[in-house]
């Protein structure tokens, strides 16, 4: 038998790092439905689960996915599914109901090109805003963004943990760039990965409240068939999970789901400089374009040019204070994203006027290349 | 009086333990089916043996797709047509539990078509309770896939154009291993067969008639009584009938009972032969 944690050295492409993480976080049940640029993950999976003693099961669309990984991890499981543009649109209610019932599990998005079918097989960063919004109703979500195989292993790794933290679920935002791209992968002895398991309840199981928080502030999880005889649902709830149509109870409830993001950011959000010291432009890129913008600081720094990259590790919540605080500091920032303008309008919203913001965008299918980038800094600042 | 306010409060309804007596009164209105349909599933629960901690129901969205709300066991109200793959993803990861779905004939059949016919064919190991009151009760009586041709609804004002699904012959040709339908007249036989669908191996399904008097029989000029006694008049028990006899036509007779009941490798069986090493899977 192999063991869930592949430890050694590898050359693995990102979707199959993907699936790797997954299974060194702890992930037991895995649904999806094929499609480009993600099909790999659901492939290694359905190879790799079965023999950690996890199951695969490929459903008949991207809702049943969604629903079938909320209900596995009600039932215990750590659970994910994978998919891209068309398919994380179908999986938009549902994403709402695993936010709602507070269900932890990991949605993986290797972005293409869109709308529509688009270039099915040309990555891009379009659906940075449908992460954020595309579910009806309004919430906080956490999403990633990998730059790399190797960056992917360990994302989804904190995709499960903040998942099972935070009861929430969480979306890794990839793209066809790192989902086929092939890198040296190292994997950890299992010992050295730090896994998250949500809190189980304790005490009296006829007095537990499924949606009362604890001490953190996150309710404890009972599990399907434990005895706690739990009522989970999407409407509208009290802390007994029972439905309750009053405009008290969906603020009770709402002031809840959105405070255990936004009362955790600090907790939840991560970001990478690079040469951002004395940088008077910032690249503020993520996923692929992060590396476009790496290679952009060097070239632009022998040039003579004070440039620095933020890298944004989590998208959402997005770093807002951190762009605040380097508003107040430099001249300009340089949204480097395969779309025309997402993440580069929440740059310009935290900026607030103090610092010109420019976008170095594409419509997507490729990569962008830092020549673009060095043009617009030479144009511009 | 005092000795009669002692014994009014040792009156208990036999079901008040797999009930959430908190959340009573229920949102159903006077005359409906569902509740039948429910509590029989609760009795069968109950006379089936199975082990109720394990047991866990889940419900899609309409009327009937409250019943969830209502039972005190795990429960779970999902989406509208979701109820079958979410129950599959509970199954699946914990293969230990019995998964009940409870719903209504437009989430299950229309939005959860697609899934129904996919979870038979993959033979999951979940029982699915469908209240079929032949159309849309919670969002005011629209047309559903089971609507009667040329009945009336919100949006076939002049009368359905379309014909309804045979769900025992869908459910029977999608590969299914138990195939039932009673009406919430025949609560015996209804009780006896969620029972037995309960204990068995396989996608189990039971078809359920029940009125709705609100939306659908209002509009087709059929109360609660009325039903019923079309369910006495107009309905035969024939088990074993082949499923493509099984045409709901209320004009002509309506055949009850149990179509199908087979053995089938589940689909946890075949994955743990087909995908795992011998070594994990368990006896
Ligand atoms: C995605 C979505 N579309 C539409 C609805 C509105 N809706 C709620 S219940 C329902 C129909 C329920 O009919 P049925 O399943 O037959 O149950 P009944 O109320 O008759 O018991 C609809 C269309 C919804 N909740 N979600
Ligand atoms: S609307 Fe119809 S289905 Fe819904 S509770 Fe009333 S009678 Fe029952």
């Amino acid at each position: 038998m192999r063991t869930a944690v592949n430890t050694g050295e590898h050359f693995m492409t990102g979707d199959v790092a993907c699936a790797e993480g997954a299974l060194a976080a702890g992930c037991r049940f895995f649904g999806a439905y094929p499609i480009t640029p993600a099909t790999e993950i659901a492939e290694h999976m359905s190879a790799r689960l079965p023999e950690v003693g996890g199951t695969f099961i490929q459903m008949e669309d991207e809702i049943a996915a969604m629903a079938s990984i909320i209900g596995a991890s009600c039932a215990g499981a750590k659970s994910m599914t994978s998919t891209s543009g068309p398919g994380f649109s179908l999986m938009m209610e549902n994403i709402g109901l695993a936010i709602i019932t507070e269900t932890p599990c990991v949605i993986v998005n290797v972005q293409r090109a869109g709308p529509s079918t688009g270039l099915p097989t040309q990555g891009a960063q379009g659906d940075m805003m449908q992460a954020k919004w595309g579910s009806h109703g309004h919430y906080e979500i956490i999403a990633l963004a990998p730059s790399s195989p190797q960056d992917i292993f360990y994302q989804t790794i904190m995709a499960f943990n903040l998942s099972e933290k935070y009861r929430v679920p969480v979306i890794i935002m990839t793209d066809e760039m790192i989902g086929h791209l092939s890198e040296r992968v190292i994997i950890p002895d299992a010992n050295e990965i730090k896994t998250v398991t949500r809190t189980l309840p304790k005490g009296r199981k006829d007095r537990f409240k499924p949606f009362e928080p604890g001490p953190d502030g996150i309710a404890p999880m009972a599990i399907a068939g434990e005895g706690y005889n739990i009522h989970v649902t999407g409407l509208t709830h009290d802390e007994k999970g029972y439905p309750d149509m009053t405009v008290e109870a969906q603020a009770g409830m709402m002031e809840r789901l959105v405070g255990k993001i936004r009362k955790n950011r600090d907790d939840i959000i991560k970001t990478e400089g690079y040469r951002l010291e004395d940088a008077e432009i910032v690249i503020v890129s993520y996923g692929v374009s992060s590396r476009t913008g790496l290679a952009a600081v060097d070239e632009a720094r022998e040039k003579g040019k004070k440039v620095g990259l933020l890298r944004l590790i989590t998208v959402w919540p997005f770093p807002e204070e951190q762009i605040r605080t380097l508003a107040a500091k430099v001249k300009g920032f340089i949204t480097v994203e395969i779309n025309l303008g997402q993440i580069h309008h929440e740059v310009e919203r935290c900026a607030g006027g103090k610092a010109e913001c420019m976008l170095v965008g594409h419509p997507g299918g490729t990569i962008i290349p830092p020549e673009r980038v060095i043009e617009t800094l030479e144009q511009h600042f | 009086m005092v000795k009669m306010k002692q014994q009014n409060k040792q009156v208990h309804h036999p079901l008040d333990d797999l009930i959430r007596t908190d959340r009573i009164p229920h949102i159903w209105c006077p005359g409906c089916g569902i509740g039948i349909a429910f509590s029989s599933a609760l009795l069968a629960m109950k006379s089936s043996g199975i082990d109720l901690q394990k047991t866990v129901m889940v419900s899609g969205i309409g009327c009937s797709g409250r019943g969830a709300g209502y039972v005190n066991l795990d429960s779970y109200h999902t989406t509208h047509g979701r109820a079958i793959p979410f129950a599959t993803g509970l199954k699946l990861a914990n293969p230990k539990l019995n998964v009940v779905v409870f719903s209504g004939d437009g989430d299950l059949f229309a939005i959860g078509g697609n899934h129904f016919i996919h979870a038979a064919r993959r033979n999951v190991d979940i029982t699915v309770i469908c209240v079929n009151n032949f159309n849309y009760g919670m969002t005011g009586g629209q047309v559903a896939a089971t609507t009667p041709a040329k009945a009336k609804t919100t949006t076939t004002p002049m009368g359905n154009p379309e014909a309804p699904f045979n769900l025992p012959l869908l459910a029977y040709a999608s590969g299914a291993s138990f195939v039932a339908r009673w009406t919430v007249l025949h609560t015996r036989d209804l009780i006896d067969c969620i029972s037995e669908a309960l204990t068995k191996k396989g996608f189990s399904f039971i078809e359920v008639l029940g009125p709705c008097p609100t939306n659908y029989g209002r509009r087709n000029k059929e109360n609660s009584f009325d039903t019923m006694k079309l369910y006495q008049d107009h309905t035969i028990i024939k088990n074993g009938a082949y499923p493509s006899e099984l045409d709901i036509d209320f004009h002509k007779t309506v055949i009850l009972g149990k179509f199908l009941d087979i053995e089938r490798e589940t689909c946890i069986e075949s994955y743990d032969k087909t995908c795992r090493p011998m070594e994990l899977v368990e006896e």
